[in-house]
Formats: structure tokens, sequence, C-alpha cells
């Protein structure tokens, strides 16, 4: 008969009405400020720079090689070259960034600057509370306030942390092994009596590493 | 002492006006009236947008607002604050006059019915002869200001608001005046204060509410769904489908301009809540005979706010119509039914008392809801909704 999917809607929206006062859990709201979700490793806000060991500045994987300032859709990334060059994780002189800065209200959180990232560099971060009362500058993080360890990389996406420093450390072995490698053949060669040894040496060890120049 | 309680207002009003000089009496005593109206309905509206946002939240397992003061009873308090701070735009081509006037308009207009709405035992501002006539031309002329709105806003969703809101408002009028008709047929009068007498009296402790009689309940059903169709509440709020055309006719409305409309729709709610009341449910009168001590005035504003209720439980259940199948069931549906029931109401005057009378008239209303109900399910008019989208 006409009217009885009315009735049975308006059965249905009382026994929810009457239902959300006995029982809790049919109410999943979480109230914000005072409670909070548990922290979902599948979140992806807004994009940190990775450093490694305590020395932020030390420590910054980036290399200034500017990929993801040309690749952010909305270019929200300002990067300026240094002068001068610091050892990367393999010990080999690279160039860092001097200013690294990216807008928070231009941010569209794509990602992509993560994924054409050479260097596992810039990643991912949890972190959502961006407010802030001063709209320019409070808006607008520098390398300091974007450089975050490791260990908090490895506390909030702790999957991909493990994958990143599988990858990093068998880098590393490579690099090693071919330095190694280049080393023995050298020391072979001087042994054997050839003079001109040591700029050989030097040449395979930068490959591997060379890929940001 | 009783009998006091009943009268407190009218009382009240008296002992006031007693210490103006008499020639004065009468017109203080008008704006005094008004100014209790006036302020009583926006009162009552913060209470029931409350409900609402509450109720609502609650249908759909939310809390609803509840940050500002004890349970968020202070949202509505917050909610004025903040549409009487916000800059009112009017659009650069709009017609400035109009758009200005469209919202002054309906709150007048809403207003102007409850000039006629007996709230209590000889608490009836006017008692006109023809109130329930006063009162349908007030209701009528809220389509005006809305038309204004979308007319002068010169915007297309406005327009397409205010176009709707007409066709549908025309619509449901007619079925509302047709519901509300066998209650003038009953009583024999169009006086809302003589309607609501006819009503109170009691037989066995229950009521002679016209509810509870066949022709009654019919009437009181089509009523219902034509008010809210008159009102625009869902599932009949095309004309400000947030969906489909932003906010309808008060698309370009900001401020205190969009909370005159707010406020209008809301008291439109309580003056068509309020008829309904006083033509279905015995206005003031008690449910049962022993309740009788209970004030007047408390009857009448409870039922009142039992229909708001209602009206949010349905807002809170049914989603909206598409056009077509709001016209098809006004116009083969609810019309044809109201007419059916004008038939029924006057086989049960000219019937005399009796069992007899209430079986005939029982299985005609029974008979014709199922039949056309059917019929239109069939040809696909009414009943569940099928979608069949471009290839």
């Amino acid at each position: 008969m006409l009217g009885e999917g009315l009735l049975k809607g308006l059965a249905e929206t009382a026994r929810n009405f009457a239902g959300s006062y006995v029982s809790k859990e049919r109410l999943t709201t979480v109230q914000y400020p005072e409670e909070r979700v548990a922290p979902i490793e599948a979140a992806r806000v807004f994009p940190f720079l990775v450093y490694d060991g305590a020395d932020w500045e030390a420590g910054l994987r980036c290399v200034a090689c500017q990929i993801c300032e040309k690749e952010c859709p909305p270019k929200c990334i300002y990067i300026e070259k240094s002068k001068d060059k610091k050892p990367d994780y393999v010990g080999k002189p690279q160039i860092y960034p001097a200013r690294f800065d990216i807008d928070v209200s231009v941010c569209m959180s794509c990602q992509i600057c993560v994924e054409v990232c050479p260097f596992e560099a810039i990643k991912m971060d949890t972190e959502f509370e961006l407010a802030t009362q001063d709209r320019f500058g409070g808006l607008l993080h520098d390398r300091k306030q974007l450089a975050k360890s490791n260990e908090y990389f490895h506390a909030i996406h702790p999957t991909e942390a493990a994958e990143v420093d599988a990858r990093l450390d068998e880098e590393k072995a490579k690099v090693e092994a071919k330095a190694k490698a280049a080393a023995e053949a050298a020391a072979a060669k001087a042994a054997a009596g050839a003079a001109p040894a040591a700029p050989p040496a030097a040449k395979p060890a930068e490959k591997p590493a060379g890929g940001g120049e | 002492m009783l009998e006091k309680a009943d009268q407190i207002f009218v009382l009240l009003l008296h002992w006031l006006v007693s210490f103006l000089p008499s020639n004065w009496q009468h017109v203080a005593s008008v704006v005094l009236c008004v100014a209790t109206i006036v302020l009583l309905y926006p009162a009552l509206f913060a209470i029931a947008v409350l409900l609402e946002r509450k109720g609502l939240g609650r249908m759909q397992n939310r809390y609803g607002p509840n940050r500002a003061g004890p349970f968020g009873i202070l949202q509505p308090v917050a909610d004025g604050i903040k549409s009487l701070t916000k800059e009112d735009i009017v659009p650069f081509r709009a017609d400035a006059l109009v758009h200005f006037m469209a919202p002054l308009v309906l709150v007048v207009a809403v207003f102007m019915g409850f000039a006629v709405m007996p709230m209590g035992r000889n608490m009836v501002l006017v008692d006109l002869d023809a109130s329930l006539l006063f009162f349908f031309a007030m209701g009528a002329s809220t389509e005006l200001s809305i038309f204004m709105a979308g007319w002068s806003s010169r915007n297309k969703y406005s327009l397409l608001g205010a176009m709707r809101a007409v066709a549908q408002m025309i619509s449901y009028e007619v079925p509302l005046l047709l519901s509300s008709v066998v209650i003038v047929m009953m009583t024999g009068s169009l006086s809302l204060v003589k309607i609501v007498e006819a009503q109170n009296h009691y037989s066995w402790g229950l009521p002679h509410w016209y509810v509870f009689t066949p022709w009654g309940l019919a009437g009181f059903v089509m009523f219902v769904i034509a008010s809210m169709a008159e009102t625009n509440r869902s599932p009949f709020d095309l004309p400000e489908g947030e969906s489909e055309i932003v906010a309808g006719y008060f698309t370009e409305y900001s401020g205190f301009k969009f909370a005159l409309f707010f406020l209008g729709e809301y008291v439109g709610m309580f003056g068509i809540a309020g008829l309904g009341t006083t033509l279905f449910l015995g206005g003031w009168s008690a449910p049962f005979a022993f309740l009788g001590w209970v004030p007047s005035w408390i009857w009448f504003f409870a039922k009142v706010m039992a229909w708001i209720c209602f009206f949010i439980w349905v807002r809170g259940t049914m989603p909206r119509l598409r056009q077509d199948q709001l016209m098809n069931f006004a116009w083969k549906f609810v019309l044809p039914m109201t007419l059916v029931n004008l038939m029924v109401a006057a086989l049960w005057r000219f019937m005399g008392e009796g069992l007899l009378r209430w079986a005939v008239c029982s299985v005609i209303v029974v008979v014709a809801y199922a039949a056309m109900g059917r019929v239109e399910m069939r040809r696909g008019h009414l009943g569940p909704r099928s979608y069949r989208y471009a290839e």
C-alpha cells in the first residue's frame, strides 16, 4: 500500500534517534580537541625534510637538486643552493639547500615532490594542525621547521621508513664495496709498481652517488 | 487559582493597561499583544532550530551542536550573533529596493497569520468572523515575497528557486484549502475561535477533535502533507534544494536578511502548525477531560511543538522529491483525495448520528486511499523511485 515505505523510514530514524541516547557505539563522532583518533599510518598531509643523525643541519639528505621545486604543481617550494659542499650519507661532498621554504597555504598535499625525489630526502608528514595566527610568515615553513629526524619518520610511517632505510643501506653497501674494490685494485696496481694509481681510484666511487649532479 | 493560571496572560494584560487613561487602553492592549507575539515566536524559533539541529543529529547518530554553552543550548545565540555580524551583500545588478523588501514582506506576512490564532482560552488578538480566510490570505502572500526575492536577486539559481517555490506553493495551496474546508463544513463557521469551541467537549473523557473522525483523519493527513509543502520543508524543499540550486531564492541574501528569511520560514511553520492544531487537534483544548485543569495555552504550544518535532522527524527521514514527483503527488493524489474527503464529510453531515456513518465513511476513505495509491503506483507516478541515466 502507498506510504508503507515512508512509515518504515520514519521507524528507522526513530530507532536511530532513541538508540543514540541508549547505546554509545552508535555515535561514531570523535570529539576532536578533547579526544583524538589513533594515528593513521597511511595519512599524508604536508611534506617534511628527513635528516639523519642528531644535527639537523648536517644530516639533511636534501642535495638541493631542485627536482621537487620544478615538479611541484602549485609551485609552493622555494630552494636556494649553497655555495659550499658538505658530505652526504656516503661521505661524498654535495651541495645542500641554503634555503628550503614550503608555503603551507599553497601546498595541495599531492605528494609529487616525494615521488620525484631521488634522495629519499622529502617525505609526507601526518601533522595536520598547521593553523597559525600569522597568515604570511607563519604559513611559510623554512628548512628548520621542515627538518625532521629519521626516527620521527620511523615513528609516523614505520613501513615506508623501513623500506627507505633498506634501500639506502643497500646503496651505501654497494658504494662501499665498489670503493673497496677500487682501493684494492689501486693497491694491487701500486704494488705492481705502476705510478699513476690515485686518479682512477676516485672515479668509480663517484658514479653511484652522482645521480643528482 | 487554576482559573487564574489559565487566564494569566489575559489578566496580566488587563492589569497592565489599567494604569493608562481609558481612551488609550484599547491601543495599548493591541500594541502589547502584538509585541508579545513578535517576541514570542522568534524565541520559539530559537528553540525549534536547536531542537532541529540536535534531533537531526541524533537521527543520523551524531551529537549535534554541543559546544556553545552546556549541551549546546546557546547555539541559537551564537548563530544569531554570527548572522548579525556578517556583511550584508546586495548584488551589483540586483533590484535593490525589491531585494530589500522581500524578507520584510515575508516576515510581516507570516506574523500577520498569528493575529487570528486562538492561542488559549480568550487568547486571540482579533476574533474575526472569517479568520480562516484571513490566515490563508496571509499565507498566500508569502509566495509574493519569495518571488520578489528570487526575481530581484538577478541570479539564475534564485530565479529557478523562486519559480519552483511559486509552482509548488500554488499547487499545494489547493489541497491545503480543500482539506480545511471539511472543517468549515462541519463547524459552519470560518472563525478559528468557534472551530476550537466546537471541538472542546468530551464524551467518556475523550475529546471531540476532528482528527478522530474518518474525514477528519483523512483531512489531517492531507493537511500535514500540504503544510509541509507550503512551508518548503523537506521532503518538499525543492525551492531551496541546496544540492541543485545553491540555496534557491535566498542564494543572494546574507547577514541579517538571510536570518530574516530563516526566521520567516520557521515562523511560517509555527503558523501552519498552529492552524493545523486549531483545525484538527482541538486547538487549546486538553486531550483528556481529566486534564482540563492544565492551562489552555500550555496545550496549544505543546501541540505546536509536537507538530514541529514531527516536521523535524520527517526532514530527518525523507529525501527530496523531484519536480515531476512533486506535481504528480499534488495534482494526482492529494487533490483527488481531498475532493473525495469533501464528499465523505458531506455524507457524514447528512447521515445523522450512529455507527453506520462511521463504517460507511471509514470504508470510503480507506478504499479511495488504497485504490488511488495502487493506480498511481502502477502508473509509476508514486511509489519507489527509479532512475534512468543518460547512456
